[in-house]
């Protein structure tokens, strides 16, 4: 056996294989601390691809991360559609009034072109960038919002859910608007050099809907859509929990589920074991005051619950750490993996919890 | 609990989104203080319990905001918002910190509004527009909701700047970073936090139970 280590992408291949790599890959994804490290606000950062492109690139190598992320922020995809963005100094720049003010709206709407928005093509530039940096050395994860979560940022999360109840037709009129895009600009992305897709997609979450209403209307969107992206995808949940649709997933051809600190992980890893990888679920809103001590915790006890055997990815457990969590914090964590995740691992294999969570109600 | 229980049908009425066994199960025509006691009686406890079950993951936002709506809608037809039979109660607000994500805040109305409360709904707005406008009214409690961990660490800047200007209402957070950092609330000098808007009715309850008589209207 060579004795070279892994490259990220081969750890994280291996991982996906269902097979132990030489550590457990970290996902640590972070959008906006790129800023900080050259120095400039977020709304500076995010106006050129060269600022994320070294601010990507500088922070992999700071925190020995196995991903580039070249995600901006969710609502670059709504101000595609036309809407407003607001930045701030402290958090991810933020959508402003919906675009869809009337359900009626939806019937005269169009999709944006990919290549007509300048917010997407500084992306794909990022992308094509980073790409020509690492080659295959390292993942870069493009990212989507599902279309059926896209519309809490097109419409206001109220009208969404009066929508999505009420009015079928519109409904189903707007998830065929949205599917057409998110195609579009996932293999948009794939095109300019990213690895695999990150579709984000709460809404579909059994946080936000029923597991019954989920396999009535997320997951056949996510079935449509996963099945135009040609290349590989992971579904994220932004923290809400997925464990009663989990055996639901994997048909729609998802290589990674991203899962939530609120799901029982150990429970997860036995469900998903040989199926599907799993991505997650560090706390990052608490994560803001972990001291290096709890940090490490946190990753062995992650580690325990899910990598052995492989199938699985560190991360935080919504696809976007804090600005305000401290690069302390992020080295402990980076640290803690190198430490905790090396195969074999030396930390035991938890089990799932005995009691499994009660069936949901519909 | 047997499926007779008039707390369990109208529970699952409202879960099933079922307006019309809802409103049955409310019963019909009454005197207006019977219909008052429906409130107490069935309403109240049932979104408790769906909040409870939301909290365990057992049922979805979606219903938890559903069963909200429709509540708010049938007691507006039994306790019109001028009855004088609503609670009585001091001033109180809510308000969305800095973001257009209303459906949380919309989701503690409801439920506040479905519980007999009438509150001033200040819609989105950023801290020193919240802080003019609570100190303007007089505001006794203050619910605020957010969505992004930002905005919760600017309720430390509405706490101050009310402070400053002489006013120390009740302040109640809510929203997603909440859940995720349950010693939040007390960083950001709120007094309260509520995991669900049924919690948040509770947490207010209590809260005017305690209440001298003078500061209420």
């Amino acid at each position: 056996m060579s004795a070279r280590p892994m490259t990220s992408l081969e750890r994280v291949l291996t991982t996906l294989g269902h097979r132990e790599p030489d550590r457990v890959p970290l996902f640590l994804l972070l959008t906006m601390h790129g800023a900080r490290e050259l120095g400039l606000s977020l709304e500076t950062y995010f106006s050129r691809p060269e600022y994320v492109i070294e601010g990507q690139l500088r922070l992999r190598g700071k925190y020995r991360n196995d991903c580039l992320y070249p995600f901006f922020y969710a609502s670059v995809e709504t101000e595609a559609w036309g809407g407003d963005v607001f930045y701030t100094d402290d958090g991810p720049p933020n959508a402003g009034p919906p675009i869809i003010r009337t359900p009626e709206r939806i019937r005269t709407l169009e999709p944006p072109r990919v290549a007509d928005c300048p917010c997407l093509l500084k992306v794909l530039e990022t992308i094509s960038g980073l790409k020509a940096a690492v080659g295959d050395e390292a993942p870069i994860i493009g990212v989507v919002m599902s279309p059926f979560s896209l519309p809490v940022m097109q419409m206001g999360f109220e009208a969404y859910l009066n929508l999505m109840f009420e009015q079928p037709d519109l409904f189903e009129h707007l998830m065929r608007l949205n599917e057409a895009f998110c195609i579009e600009w996932a293999n948009a992305q794939l095109a300019a050099g990213a690895t695999a897709i990150c579709y984000f997609d709460p809404v579909s979450s059994s946080t936000i809907v029923s597991p019954e209403h989920f396999r009535r209307t997320g997951l056949q969107v996510a079935m449509r859509t996963l099945a135009g992206i040609k290349g590989p995808v992971a579904l994220h949940f932004a923290s809400g929990r997925c464990m009663p649709i989990l055996d639901d997933l994997p048909p729609t051809g998802a290589a990674v589920i991203g899962v939530s600190m609120l799901d029982d992980l150990a429970a997860l890893k036995q469900a998903a074991a040989g199926k599907v990888s799993l991505l997650g679920n560090l706390n990052g809103v608490e994560m803001r005051r972990w001291t290096p001590e709890q940090a490490e915790a946190q990753v062995k006890a992650a580690i325990a619950a899910a990598g052995h055997g492989g199938g699985f990815i560190l991360s935080d457990n919504h696809g976007e750490i804090p600005y305000q969590v401290p690069e302390d914090t992020l080295l402990a964590i980076s640290e803690a993996v190198h430490r905790w995740g090396t195969y074999p691992l030396a930390v035991p294999r938890e089990q799932a919890s005995s009691s499994p969570p009660k069936g949901p109600r519909s | 609990m047997t499926s007779a229980d008039p707390v369990e049908t109208f529970l699952n009425a409202l879960l099933a989104m079922d307006r019309v066994m809802a409103k049955r199960a409310l019963g019909g025509p009454a005197s207006a203080d019977v219909r008052l006691d429906v409130v107490e009686r069935l309403v109240v406890p049932s979104l408790e319990r769906i909040g409870d079950l939301w909290e365990r993951g057992e049922v979805s936002l979606s219903q938890v905001y559903m069963s909200g709506r429709m509540c708010e809608e049938m007691v507006d037809a039994i306790l019109p918002p001028s009855d004088p039979r609503r609670v009585d109660q001091p001033p109180m607000a809510i308000a969305v910190l800095d973001d257009y994500h209303l459906l949380g805040k919309r989701m503690v109305y409801s439920v506040m509004r479905a519980s007999g409360y009438e509150l001033k709904d200040y819609g989105t707005v950023d801290a020193d527009a919240l802080v003019g406008r609570v100190v303007r009214d007089g505001i006794v409690v203050l619910l605020i909701s957010v969505l992004m961990l930002p905005s919760a660490l600017h309720i430390k800047r509405v706490r101050e700047a009310l402070g400053r200007a002489g006013s120390h209402p009740f302040i109640l957070v809510g929203g997603a970073p909440f859940r995720f950092d349950t010693e939040l609330w007390r960083e950001v000098g709120a007094d309260a936090m509520a995991g669900t808007a049924a919690e948040g009715v509770a947490v207010v309850r209590e809260l005017l139970d305690r209440l001298p008589k003078e500061h209420r209207a």
